[in-house]
C-alpha cells in the first residue's frame, strides 16, 4: 500500500482525500434516508393491532 | 400481430412498473459497487501522476462523473416532468421527482470536489466565473424543483408545477457545457472533443469507470426511490395491498 503512504504525506492530500470522502459520505447519507423512509412506509403500512383496540375500547367508553 | 409481444406500455403503469423496479434494482446497485471499487482502484493505484498538477488531478476522477451526472439528471428529470405533464402520465412525473434529490446531491459533490481542485490548482476556493456560476444555478433549481414540490399539498398540482420549473431550467444545462467557450474562465476547457483526447488512457479509463458506477447508483436509488413514491402515493389502490402483503 505504498501508494496510500505517499497520498498521506503529499501536499494535496487533504483536497483529494476530502474531495472522495464528501462524494461517498453524501452517497451514504442518501441511501440511509431511503432506508429511514422505507421504514417510515413499513411502520405506516402495518397499525399496530394495539393501536385499534384502544380506539375501539374509547369509542365503546364514549358510547357507555 | 403476436398477442404475446413484449409491451413496453403496459409499464407506464404504476401497478406493472412497481414489481419490475424491485426486479431491477440489485441489476444496478451490484454492479455499480463493482465499478466504484474498480474505478477508485484504476484511479489510485493504476492511472500514473499528472506531470503539471501533481497528484490532485485525480480529484477529477469523481469531480467530472459528478459533474456530467448533474447534468444528465436535469434533463432526464426535465424530459420525464415534461412528458408526465403533458400526456398526464403519473408515473412520468413520479420519475422526475425520484431524479431530483440524486441530480441535487451530484450537483453539489460537483461543487464541493471542484472547490477542492480548485484552490491547489487555481489558488482560489471559488470563483464567480460563467461554468461555476451557471453550475450553482442549476443546483438551486434542483433545490427549487424539491421544494415547490414539497410545499404543494396536491401531488398532480405539484408535478405540474414541478414540470413547468424544470422545463424553463433546461435552458441553463447548455449553458453551463458551452459556458467556457463562450466566456473567459479559469475552468478548463473540454478535455474530450470530436477531434482530440487529451488524457492518458489509465486516466480515462478511471473516470469512465466512475462514471458508469455513478450512473448505475443513480439508476438503482431513483428505481428505489420511485417505489416508495409509488407506495405513498397510491396507498389506497388495492394493488399495492397484495403486492405488498
Amino acid at each position: 500500500m505504498g501508494i496510500i503512504r505517499y497520498f498521506a504525506t503529499d501536499k494535496y492530500a487533504v483536497y483529494i482525500w476530502g474531495s472522495y470522502s464528501v462524494t461517498f459520505l453524501l452517497l451514504a447519507a442518501e441511501v440511509l434516508m431511503l432506508l429511514n423512509r422505507k421504514r417510515k412506509l413499513t411502520r405506516r403500512g402495518s397499525p399496530q393491532p394495539e393501536a385499534r383496540n384502544t380506539r375501539f375500547e374509547t369509542s365503546l367508553q364514549e358510547i357507555q | 400481430m403476436s398477442k404475446n409481444r413484449f409491451n413496453l406500455y403496459k409499464y407506464a403503469a404504476p401497478a406493472h412498473f412497481y414489481p419490475l423496479a424491485g426486479k431491477l434494482i440489485p441489476l444496478f446497485a451490484v454492479p455499480s459497487a463493482i465499478l466504484f471499487i474498480l474505478g477508485l482502484y484504476v484511479g489510485f493505484f493504476v492511472a500514473p501522476t499528472d506531470a503539471v498538477q501533481g497528484e490532485s488531478y485525480r480529484i477529477l476522477f469523481i469531480h467530472v462523473p459528478a459533474a456530467w451526472m448533474g447534468m444528465f439528471l436535469y434533463v432526464l428529470m426535465a424530459v420525464y416532468a415534461g412528458v408526465g405533464w403533458a400526456f398526464n402520465a403519473r408515473l412520468a412525473s413520479m420519475m422526475a421527482t425520484a431524479i431530483s434529490p440524486t441530480g441535487a446531491i451530484f450537483t453539489f459533490i460537483s461543487l464541493v470536489t471542484g472547490s477542492l481542485w480548485g484552490r491547489p490548482a487555481w489558488g482560489v476556493w471559488w470563483v464567480w466565473d460563467a461554468r461555476l456560476t451557471s453550475t450553482l444555478i442549476l443546483l438551486f433549481l434542483y433545490i427549487g424543483f424539491i421544494s415547490l414540490q414539497s410545499s404543494i399539498d396536491d401531488a398532480r398540482r405539484a408535478d405540474r408545477a414541478g414540470a413547468v420549473l424544470a422545463l424553463v431550467g433546461v435552458i441553463n444545462v447548455p449553458i453551463i457545457y458551452f459556458s467556457v467557450q463562450w466566456w473567459n474562465s479559469l475552468h478548463q476547457g473540454a478535455t474530450f472533443t470530436e477531434k482530440s483526447f487529451k488524457m492518458a488512457p489509465s486516466m480515462a479509463a478511471a473516470m469512465f469507470i466512475l462514471l458508469g458506477a455513478c450512473w448505475l447508483y443513480s439508476i438503482a436509488v431513483v428505481l428505489v426511490r420511485v417505489r416508495y413514491i409509488i407506495r405513498e402515493r397510491e396507498q389506497e389502490a388495492p394493488w399495492l395491498a397484495e403486492v405488498t402483503a
